[in-house]
């Protein structure tokens, strides 16, 4: 037992997950020797060689390629995205590839690859490094997409993925990769995937986010608390394919909904999530379900990007007027 | 000062002229008779299948169909000279080889009959099924040479495209990195001359295309590619040297496309017939009957009865394609994931139903 960062954990994780199963193989660029530019592979090329951690020549479609031939060959690859702005090339590979080659052998060939990227805006980086494009990833049958929001979620949920017998795309929300640390039993044990997580129970309105906006979501739960307005508090966790079983039944009791994501608006995940609470459960709702979330904008440079993620007051303000609706 | 830091060549080989003639003395290790034989009887049989195919469309017992006329010397070359646990990862063109892997007629029938079972085949568990998105199966091949290097096999891949995919960055990409990590992989250009309607030389400036290899550090051979002996003495010397850790390979294959793109498409549009009949002269499957005559005492009985052979199992296929039951509506869910997740059981549910109900489109 002991504190770990959000980055720490994925280190862990992939640690135990590579001295428990042989066929596990991290690659990526910069993921060896300089153990990746957020550390996040730090430690493996020593202890693993370079034979399962590899880096790779700077090309992002051929680690996707590559991680494909790997996994059909029954190897578990791991691999790692610099960062989610620069995941487009793989696209092909990973929408045309990944994502159905069991189905497209009828199960003969299989896909148990890992692809992880940090994404999401706030570190005031560069330009092409804050992108939160996961709906595009979220819109593929065959692919799933897992976003951690604790280092302890972190740990276990990145084992599932990597123990998962078909693609799963990992994306660590690098803004809080050093904010948060937390006291966790590293046991080994993979979380389950598919599932959300019910962080905090409430009984007036369901706050819905996954990734960093968790932070500000249970920041808005804490105020909304002293507004004497019980919040309940759902990690998403896996955005695809989403376990609205438990949603609906949270908002069949609290009767409110607030989906709050740093993605851009339209197109959102928190779409689908609101398109089947109204499938659903619509005569439940004492309010419209609202949103809370990026723009329909270009993530904007470091010095606007505190008005574009969505924010503590922003959810609070959407909470209290599903509340109050009449 | 100015020296010169690099130099290259690279080399045609072949060993047939185009009626069939040895052009000069054979290497010793050249294939024997059996094998070339075995390898006629799979030209023969990819040829008689690209006309059947081709005919089932016509009739609408087939979906669009991309024949191999006249490429069968490539496709059945390199095949002659992998092991069965070498593993293929192919382009869409590629019938003849996976017959030679031991993907069965029906199962092409199958697959290009819109049955996703055609790519469940049940020899060569490990190949890749065939790639239609260009160039994208290089990476694969790069990916699963790692796994076999990684594991140390003594087993290589060979990966196939065509012309045109020279142009993708997936077929750079693959290069290069099978050179930085000196997999074990032979990668076999089909340079056809058409790309659909693109002539190869509005394809790339390049001399050759067999020079891409040189700028990843990969050895590579132009090879006359209708030249039966030519393509499977490459193809063997590579795959040996590859699976002795001796690193990549390039084969360009010079052939032609002698059919359309696919049945979808009307290649009078773009190219005469007259470029099209002159390269009858060079058919390899013609060039290599010549060979086996003349070097194998081939004879008309031997010709009558393998023709007839093919064309019973061709039919025998043909029969057996026909007669498959469809597939179950839940199929489109069934093998998408290990375990179907329970968001998409209600979905599931609802094809099924609506399959029972007869309520399809068609």
């Amino acid at each position: 037992m002991s504190e770990r960062t959000l980055v720490e954990a994925v280190a862990l994780a992939l640690q135990h997950a590579m001295e428990d199963n042989p066929d596990v193989v991290v690659l990526g660029e910069d993921v060896a020797v300089n153990g990746g530019v957020f550390r996040a592979t730090n430690g493996l090329h020593e202890q693993f060689g370079g034979e399962r951690v590899m880096d790779t020549p700077l090309a992002e479609n051929m680690i996707a390629g590559l991680a494909i031939g790997m996994a059909a060959e029954g190897l578990r690859p791991v691999a790692e995205f610099q960062f989610m702005g620069f995941i487009y090339p793989a696209m092909e590979q990973i929408v045309g590839h990944a994502a159905r080659l069991r189905n497209r052998t009828r199960g003969r060939l299989a896909c148990p690859l890992v692809l992880r990227a940090p994404f999401g805006a706030g570190i005031h980086a560069p330009e092409h490094h804050s992108e939160s494009t996961e709906a595009l990833f979220a819109h593929i049958p065959g692919v799933r997409v897992v976003i951690p929001s604790s280092p302890a979620r972190a740990y276990g949920l990145l084992l599932a993925a990597i123990a998962d017998p078909d693609p799963v795309l990992f994306l660590e929300p690098k803004r809080i990769y050093r904010l948060v640390k937390e006291t966790f039993t590293p046991n080994r044990e993979p979380l389950p995937l598919d599932v959300c997580f019910t962080l905090r129970e409430g009984s007036d309105i369901t706050l819905v986010s996954w990734g960093a906006s968790v932070v500000e979501t249970l920041q808005a739960a804490e105020q909304l608390a002293t507004l004497n307005v019980s919040a309940e508090v759902i990690d998403m966790a896996t955005v695809s394919p989403l376990d609205m079983t438990s949603v609906l039944d949270s908002v069949v009791k609290t009767g409110r909904c607030v989906i709050v994501h740093e993605a851009a608006r339209s197109g959102g995940i928190g779409g689908e999530i609101a398109a089947q609470i109204g499938e659903f459960c619509l005569l439940d709702l004492l309010a419209p379900v609202q949103r809370v979330t990026g723009y329909d904008t270009v993530v904007p440079l470091a010095k606007m990007e505190h008005l574009y993620l969505p924010g503590v007051e922003q959810i609070v303000a959407a909470a209290i007027s599903a509340v109050e609706f009449e | 000062m100015q020296e010169r830091v690099a130099q290259f060549e690279v080399d045609h080989v072949g060993f047939l002229d185009a009626s069939g003639q040895v052009l000069e003395d054979l290497p010793e290790d050249i294939a024997d008779l059996e094998v070339i034989k075995q390898g006629y009887r799979s030209m023969v049989l990819t040829r008689l299948f690209d006309a059947r195919a081709i005919n089932l469309q016509r009739t609408g017992q087939l979906g669009t169909f991309p024949s191999s006329l006249g490429q069968e010397a490539v496709t059945i070359g390199f095949s002659l000279a992998m092991q069965p646990n070498d593993r293929l990862v192919p382009s869409y063109r590629e019938h003849g080889a996976l017959l030679c892997r031991g993907v069965t007629l029906c199962e092409l029938l199958l697959y290009w009959g819109g049955d996703e079972r055609g790519s469940d085949y049940q020899q060569a568990r490990k190949d890749f099924p065939l790639a239609v998105p260009i160039a994208t199966q290089c990476l694969h091949a790069a990916g699963v040479a790692t796994a076999i290097k990684l594991r140390s096999e003594p087993q290589a891949v060979v990966t196939v495209c065509g012309d045109g995919a020279t142009s993708k960055g997936d077929f750079a990409e693959a290069l290069n990195v099978a050179g930085v990590w000196q997999l074990p992989i032979l990668f076999v250009v089909t340079n056809n001359q058409w790309a659909i309607s693109v002539p190869r030389e509005s394809q790339s400036h390049a001399q050759t295309l067999a020079q891409k290899a040189i700028a990843a550090g990969i050895d590579c051979l132009q090879v006359d590619g209708n030249d039966l002996l030519a393509v499977e003495y490459a193809s063997r010397k590579a795959l040996e040297r590859a699976r002795a850790g001796g690193g990549p390979f390039l084969i360009e294959a010079i052939t032609y496309r002698m059919g359309d793109h696919t049945t979808a498409d009307d290649a009078r549009r773009y190219r005469d017939d007259d470029e099209v009949s002159s390269h009858w002269q060079g058919d390899p499957v013609a060039r290599i009957r010549s060979y086996l005559v003349e070097q194998g005492g081939w004879t008309k009985d031997q010709e009558e009865a393998l023709q007839a052979d093919c064309q019973v199992e061709l039919e025998r296929a043909v029969a057996d394609y026909l007669a498959v039951a469809p597939q179950p509506a839940s199929a489109m869910f069934d093998y998408l994931y290990a375990e179907l997740p329970e968001a998409y059981e209600g979905q599931r549910q609802q094809v099924i139903d609506r399959a029972a109900e007869g309520k399809t489109d068609e």
